[in-house]
């Protein structure tokens, strides 16, 4: 099923004689939880970094890396637990002084300046200078040194815009490594690097570690865990379920302690009819999907499940018309479609309700009326003026029907509850007589009663003849509710899973 | 409908703090300057300056509907003050070259939209700032109109229209009854038609607008042709009333129109504004400028007042909207 290549780990005892290091504690995190409205994001997590050590982190997307890494670099507070860093303890950090107690994260998306060159962003705000005035050749030597000692080579005076993505990586870890970082925490460092650009980044890491610098190393691709991690540690859930020496464990442990929650069956509708097939695709290409092919039929609700990068919404914007698609077809009820723009691809009953409903999916400042009907004001006009009746009706049979709690229909959407706000983008397009749903991550950030709500909603809209496709990155929704599951990765369906076979494993080892 | 008592999230806003929207506080600071003057100055009420301010107002108020909608995209149109200057040159020469009036009018309209549109395709098409795009414009125009009016002033104007400019219909001037016209079809579209719903939801969030399949590329272009049309209907207003071609009559009103717009509650930020703002926010303006006039203050004074005025309201708009119970129309 995977092609997981098992590296040769080196147990830890043998790392240690190797690097003539002493197990000397960087950083340690105690007992660490934090705790947002509704949700508990971190629950007593207990952590620990060795000098010159790669430690992985490992888990599912909302397992509570983001959180974890946001309180180390002093974005987040914690509610509970401390921080330790060089054996001085803290009740939080903030971001300068996470900074200067040498604590560096090198995002996935670099926060660069893109019209200086390299050497500048590299000094950005630490120039050495004489009365204000640049000393460049000091900052040029400064940057080739450094450059020398992590064994890479780069043109320090190409401007960042013109670089790859593995270049702009490089010029943010040495913008770390100036300010005197020993720890570097690398989020998805890889997930838009080539293979030979991954080889240059360990080889860059290795060299970081002979320097005695420390690395925290988040990413969902396991192989690449067991090629460059002394130690492994998995969290689930905001809890931290296992910690493991690399070289004593191996892909399917890890898998195990990923998976394995309670997942409410009782959310499935066993009396929905599945019908004809009303949508498919066929070969969609374009520069973050490749060949994507499935099908819909009416009454049926089909799962996507697949981790931050392997092109979910890439897929869901594609075939709604909002990005542009290189080659492939669409069919809807069996005939051929172009869909170039959202407003064609409303015309035929397609919708989306975006992950992020509030920048993408509502006009916030504006009234309930207005948002439930924007998608639908051809058919509730007449030579361009509103029938404000109709306009009325409609808004309130849908207040109705799903339920959104709301004191008026003409009430701001910003004042909304998030579960609520996301009833009137599914309100919008029941407006709009949609008959195939694209949603993605539709319960993301909503509490549990809503929640539940919104999987009622769903298995209504397919009991009565729609099409859903559910992305999720919450497996126990997609497994509780979907007739099959379509697994995503690095911009492919790298399986599919009918409702008879679902496990969590099986899905986990296919996105992974 | 729901049950919305069962929810703790909703705070309703007080009677007063509906009261208190920006429209409403405008109507007193008009209804305050007004008495003031009134008693300052025995000429402010006599039926002779009324009507003359309410000419004054006029033309800022008209050039003010057409930047509104621009506003509530979220956008702005910083040429409609020279576009209206162009106009105003573009029909005199037309008309001193013999052409029936209603063929100038058209043509001179044809223009101004024109150039309203070629707004709209740099900001949709080539992706521009408004600000950018229209100061582009706002600078053709204002060089277009210097370079046909050879730089001066071009009177010889048949008396017939400097007679509509100052004709009074119905105890009020013509130039009003323009103003009144354009102030209800503005408030119509805005109100009543998907194109206004489109207008205020693009300048809420284009994203959300676009991904609900709104045609935000029509929506674009109306909103900067309707611009440019009311610039051009400025424009001829200009020339009743001054009977001439000036070539440098709109520099003041880019400004004065967006001021109309912004003392009438429209915020820069977009989705929030109305026709009926405008019609105020220009008659507070022509009543400062007719104000300083009468009781004999420096008339520089009056773009200073014009400007603290801005500064408040917006400040003051600023300050409501975080109160979470800002007017926003009862979509």
């Amino acid at each position: 099923m995977t092609n997981l290549r098992l590296r040769e780990g080196k147990s830890l005892s043998q790392f240690i004689k190797e690097r003539a290091i002493i197990l000397e504690e960087v950083l340690k995190v105690e007992g660490l939880s934090k705790e947002f409205p509704g949700v508990l994001a971190l629950e007593n997590v207990s952590f620990n970094l060795y000098k010159g050590e790669v430690h992985a982190l490992v888990g599912e997307n909302g397992a509570g890396k983001s959180t974890l890494i946001k309180i180390l670099t002093g974005a987040l507070s914690p509610t509970k637990g401390k921080v330790i860093v060089f054996g001085k303890s803290y009740e939080k950090l903030d971001p300068i002084l996470s900074q200067n107690l040498g604590i560096a994260a090198v995002y996935q998306e670099m926060v660069l300046a893109n019209y200086l060159n390299v050497v500048d962003n590299v000094f950005l705000g630490i120039e050495p200078s004489n009365w204000g005035f640049d000393r460049k050749g000091e900052k040029i030597k400064k940057l080739r040194d450094l450059m020398k000692s992590l064994n890479y080579e780069m043109d320090s005076k190409a401007e960042v815009k013109n670089l790859s993505a593995a270049q702009q990586g490089m010029v943010a870890i040495m913008r770390s490594l100036v300010r005197n970082a020993k720890i570097l925490i690398f989020d998805e460092p890889t997930a838009s690097l080539s293979d030979r650009e991954v080889k240059i980044l360990f080889s860059v890491i290795r060299s970081l570690q002979k320097q005695s610098i420390s690395i925290i190393y988040i990413s969902h691709r396991l192989e690449e865990v067991f090629e460059i991690s002394n130690r492994i540690s998995v969290l689930k859930d905001g809890k931290l379920v296992g910690e493991k020496i690399t070289s004593e464990t191996n892909s399917n442990d890890l898998i195990k302690m990923m998976v394995g929650r309670e997942i409410e069956n009782q959310i499935y509708d066993l009396d929905r009819k599945i019908g004809e097939e009303i949508f498919r695709c066929e070969n969609l290409v374009n520069d973050k999907i490749k060949s994507i092919s499935f099908n819909l039929k009416s009454g049926e609700i089909v799962g996507v499940y697949g981790l931050i990068g392997s092109g979910r919404t890439e897929m869901a914007r594609a075939i709604f018309g909002a990005d542009k698609l290189w080659n492939g077809k669409l069919f809807i009820n069996g005939k051929e479609i172009k869909l170039k723009s959202p407003i064609i691809s409303k015309k035929h009953g397609l919708s989306y309700l975006p992950e992020d409903r509030r920048r993408q999916g509502l006009a916030l400042q504006l009234g309930l009326k207005l948002n439930v009907n924007l998608a639908s004001y051809e058919d509730r006009s007449n030579f361009g003026f509103v029938d404000l009746k109709k306009e009325k009706f409609v808004t309130l049979d849908l207040v109705k029907a799903l339920e959104i709690k709301t004191p008026s229909i003409s009430q701001k959407v910003s004042n909304l509850s998030g579960g609520t706000q996301q009833k009137v983008v599914v309100a919008k397009w029941l407006a709009a007589k949609s008959k195939i749903f694209i949603m993605d991550e539709p319960t993301v950030g909503i509490d549990v009663g809503a929640k539940n709500e919104i999987y009622k909603l769903i298995n209504r809209l397919a009991k009565e003849g729609s099409a859903i496709l559910f992305i999720s990155s919450y497996m126990p929704e997609l497994i509780a509710i979907c007739d099959k599951i379509l697994v995503m990765k690095d911009g492919k369906i790298a399986g599919e899973v009918n409702r008879q076979n679902f496990s969590e494993e099986e899905i986990l080892k296919m996105a992974i | 409908m729901s049950k919305s008592s069962s929810t703790l999230e909703f705070k309703r806003p007080s009677r007063v703090s509906y009261l208190m929207n920006t429209q409403v506080l405008v109507l007193i600071v008009i209804v305050v300057l007004w008495i003031y003057l009134a008693i300052a100055s025995p000429y402010f009420f006599t039926l002779h300056n009324i009507r003359g301010l309410f000419s004054q107002d006029a033309i800022v108020g008209v050039l003010g509907v057409g930047e509104l909608f621009t506003i509530i995209t979220g956008g702005i149109d910083l040429s409609v003050g020279t576009v209206a200057e162009l106009v105003n040159i573009i029909f005199t020469i037309t008309v001193l070259g013999n052409m029936p009036i209603p063929l100038a009018i058209i043509i001179s309209l044809a223009v101004a939209v024109g150039i309203g549109l070629v707004n709209g395709i740099l900001i949709y098409e080539l992706n521009m700032p408004p600000f950018i795009a229209t100061l582009g414009t706002m600078s053709v125009a204002d060089g277009a109109a210097l370079l046909l009016s050879g730089g001066t002033n071009i009177s010889g104007l048949p008396i017939s229209i400097s007679n509509f400019g100052t004709g009074i219909f119905l105890g009020l001037p013509n130039l009003f009854w323009i103003l009144i016209v354009s102030i209800v079809v503005g408030e119509i579209i805005l109100r009543y038609t998907t194109l206004g719903r489109y207008v205020y939801a693009m300048g809420s969030n284009v994203e959300a607008a676009k991904l609900s399949g709104v045609n935000t590329r029509k929506t674009i272009y109306f909103v900067y042709a309707f611009s440019g049309l009311f610039a051009g209907i400025g424009g001829i207003m200009i020339t009743a009333r001054l009977w001439m071609g000036i070539p440098t009559s709109g520099l003041n009103l880019n400004l004065d129109a967006i001021a109309a717009a912004a003392i009438g509650g429209a915020s820069l930020f977009g989705a929030q504004g109305s026709s009926i703002g405008v019609f105020l926010g220009s008659i507070v303006m022509a009543t400062i400028l007719n104000g300083t006039v009468l009781i004999n203050i420096n008339t520089f004074w009056q773009e200073i007042i014009t400007g603290l005025l801005i500064m408040a309201t917006v400040a003051l708009d600023q300050i409501r909207s975080r109160s979470k119970y800002t007017f926003v129309r009862k979509f």
